[in-house]
């Protein structure tokens, strides 16, 4: 547990200058204490509050609301298993059924070693792609027991790091602030265009 | 069976693997509309061409596009435009391939659009769970501002706008665009009461604000290439264009399709070779959602419904988001309805009694039913907590709630048991469900 780390308050003060109002910057500011962290600690939730002149209570109030922010630590690997209708109708619930009790869990739960949190998860708009889930949101679509079975072997073996961060990493590309051109031609010496 | 091939317009760059990168983009005609619309057009004659084409919004509702930017109160600024890329209604899948794959084709219709309708700064808000979206974005953006299409005096234009990539972090409600607006000012995503009844009046922090969905946006630079009039000679009536449909289910072939409006029907979305290819397995239609689990279900009587919002209408549902979810005769209904109807209980954001108590009401019922406890009565129970919700359950429904997220509750639920009753019936009288 901890507040934002001196490069993340870096960071989010820049966040935050691209938008009109502070508070406007509070979502992206929690998905940056979670991708810290790997979730969002009441330590980060004060800290963040401070940033953007929000009481600690404001800013629980909107990070509780919000389905993607866990409160509490949970695995390294986030599995949501779609089961909505479009998901439902070719095997959405048998595909969470085999997740859980592959790793011998309820659904909600973490495995005792930290490294899988199983969720039900709705929509995830990979419907003709249907029965997905997502392992901390990147997508594996048309799955099947066996193509689960693999996926976990391949996780446990860290053999998808470059296509699965971490839980709580979600963009790995920042979008650069202001105008970019200015800052690359201050660097280069050019003329801008 | 009509099944015309017109030009792709928002898929057109589909085939092209590296579509969604600057040098794609360029390679493709990218960037052309925007260059010619700050080089040769005034911002009212972009307006112009779009309300001539009558694009209408792809998110849900079907506004007309130009009509929403002309609510805009004159000389009032700062004016905002806020993207919504929150595309979370179950079967829609369209929005995020858009994202993914034409990334720049966004980034030409926002940049467009925020010079048609003069705003200082545009929001792009992508769902939260949409990582790779998010990073396509963040890329093309970076790239669009090297590349001087965003940014301070466009092309050397006097005009200028940012745009900001913003992402939520998990609701569907925050596609309600007074909701997208609560969660763009770091809020809990919530309705706001109305009045004010559009954010063209009061939006962002209170300003006049468009909010457009992605597939929306993404056709203004095809619309400015080639003119409103190009795009109004496809389809019919006031079905212009091509739109997208997300299919799933139980179709042979599901997909993603962008098919010309109103001269393709339903049949031919879910049987032509070309998209869905007809059911799965060689097994026999029964029933669909239409547009979305908050539409009304269809059924085989209305295959040759053409793809038309008007004839969607009479026919007491919608084409909504464009995702069309096809069930065979396998699918049990009173499930089928309870899942969707589980969707809105745990989507509700608990602000209206109606729907935070309904829902919830409508699907412990439909749990029941579906697990052999149901009640001789409680098909009447349904369709009075129904009617609690949504008086009368026409469509366009009648609203006891300030957003239609309680409404579309009722969807799955009075047209299937108006259609298999005796389906409800067998599961109450026999305590099981006959589909096993």
């Amino acid at each position: 547990m901890s507040r934002l780390s001196n490069e993340n308050v870096t960071l989010a003060r820049t966040i935050i200058s691209r938008y009109p109002r502070k508070r406007s910057a509070l979502i992206p500011l929690l998905h940056l204490a979670q991708e810290q962290e790997g979730w969002v600690s009441p330590e980060a939730m004060a800290h963040i509050g401070e940033l953007v002149d929000m009481t600690s209570a404001e800013v629980l109030g909107t990070a509780s609301f919000y389905e993607m922010f866990k409160r509490q630590p949970i695995g390294k690997y986030l599995i949501g298993v779609c089961t909505n209708i479009s998901c439902m109708l070719v095997g959405g619930y048998e595909l969470l059924d085999h997740v859980s009790s592959t790793l011998g869990v309820v659904v909600g739960q973490t495995t005792s070693e930290g490294l899988f949190t199983v969720e039900e998860a709705e929509c995830q708009a990979a419907c003709s792609d249907a029965p997905c889930l997502q392992v901390n949101y990147r997508y594996f679509g048309r799955m099947d027991p066996a193509k689960v079975d693999d996926l976990l072997d391949d996780l446990r073996h860290d053999r998808l790091e470059d296509i699965v961060p971490p839980h709580g990493t979600l963009s790995r590309v920042r979008q650069k602030i202001g105008d970019p051109r200015q800052a690359d031609a201050a660097l280069s010496g050019e003329a801008r265009p | 069976m009509t099944v015309t091939n017109p030009d792709k317009i928002v898929f057109a760059r589909m085939h092209h693997p590296d579509a969604h990168t600057l040098g794609g983009y360029l390679a493709t005609g990218g960037y052309t509309a925007l260059r010619k619309a700050l080089g040769d057009m005034t911002p009212e004659q972009v307006h112009e061409e779009v309300t001539a084409s009558n694009l209408t919004g792809r998110g849900g509702a079907g506004f007309p596009a130009g009509v929403k930017w002309g609510f805009l109160p004159p000389e009032v600024h700062p004016r905002y435009l806020v993207v919504n890329g929150d595309e979370s209604e179950p079967g829609t899948c369209k929005d995020r391939q858009l994202l993914e794959r034409d990334p720049h084709q966004l980034i030409e219709g926002s940049v467009l659009t925020a010079y048609a309708i003069g705003a200082e700064n545009v929001f792009l808000y992508v769902r939260g769970e949409m990582a790779l979206a998010q990073e396509r974005m963040a890329t093309a953006l970076n790239e669009a501002y090297q590349h001087g299409a965003v940014g301070e005096r466009i092309f050397g234009s006097d005009f200028s706008v940012d745009v900001v990539l913003h992402w939520g972090a998990g609701a569907y409600i925050v596609g309600e665009e007074t909701a997208l607006i609560e969660s763009l000012e770091g809020k809990r995503g919530m309705p706001r009461i109305k009045p004010p009844y559009f954010p063209a009046a009061k939006g962002l922090y209170f300003q006049p604000t468009i909010v457009n969905n992605v597939e929306t946006l993404s056709n203004v630079p095809w619309i400015v290439r080639h003119g409103g009039q190009a795009f109004a000679g496809l389809g019919g009536g006031r079905a212009t264009g091509t739109r997208l449909f997300s299919l799933s289910g139980h179709v042979a072939q599901p997909g993603n399709y962008e098919v010309e409006q109103h001269v393709t029907t339903m049949r031919d979305l879910i049987y032509d070779h070309a998209y869905g290819d007809g059911i799965r397995d060689g097994n026999e239609f029964k029933m669909m959602v239409p547009g979305g689990v908050s539409a009304p279900w269809l059924f085989e009587e209305h295959l040759d419904m053409p793809l038309d919002a008007d004839e969607a209408t009479a026919n007491k549902t919608m084409l909504g988001s464009g995702a069309v979810v096809v069930m065979d005769h396998t699918t049990c209904a009173v499930r089928a309805a309870w899942r969707i109807v589980r969707f809105f209980a745990h989507e509700s954001c608990g602000k209206c009694t109606p729907c935070r108590e309904g829902t919830t009401w409508l699907e412990r019922i439909l749990w029941r039913i579906e697990n052999g406890a149901g009640r001789p009565d409680d098909l009447d129970l349904l369709l009075d907590v129904c009617d609690n919700i949504s008086p009368g359950l026409d469509w366009p429904p009648k609203m006891t709630t300030i957003c239609p997220l309680g409404p579309s509750a009722p969807s799955p639920i009075y047209p299937s048991i108006n259609k298999f009753r005796d389906e409800y019936l067998t599961h109450i009288k026999e305590g099981a469900c006959p589909h096993g």
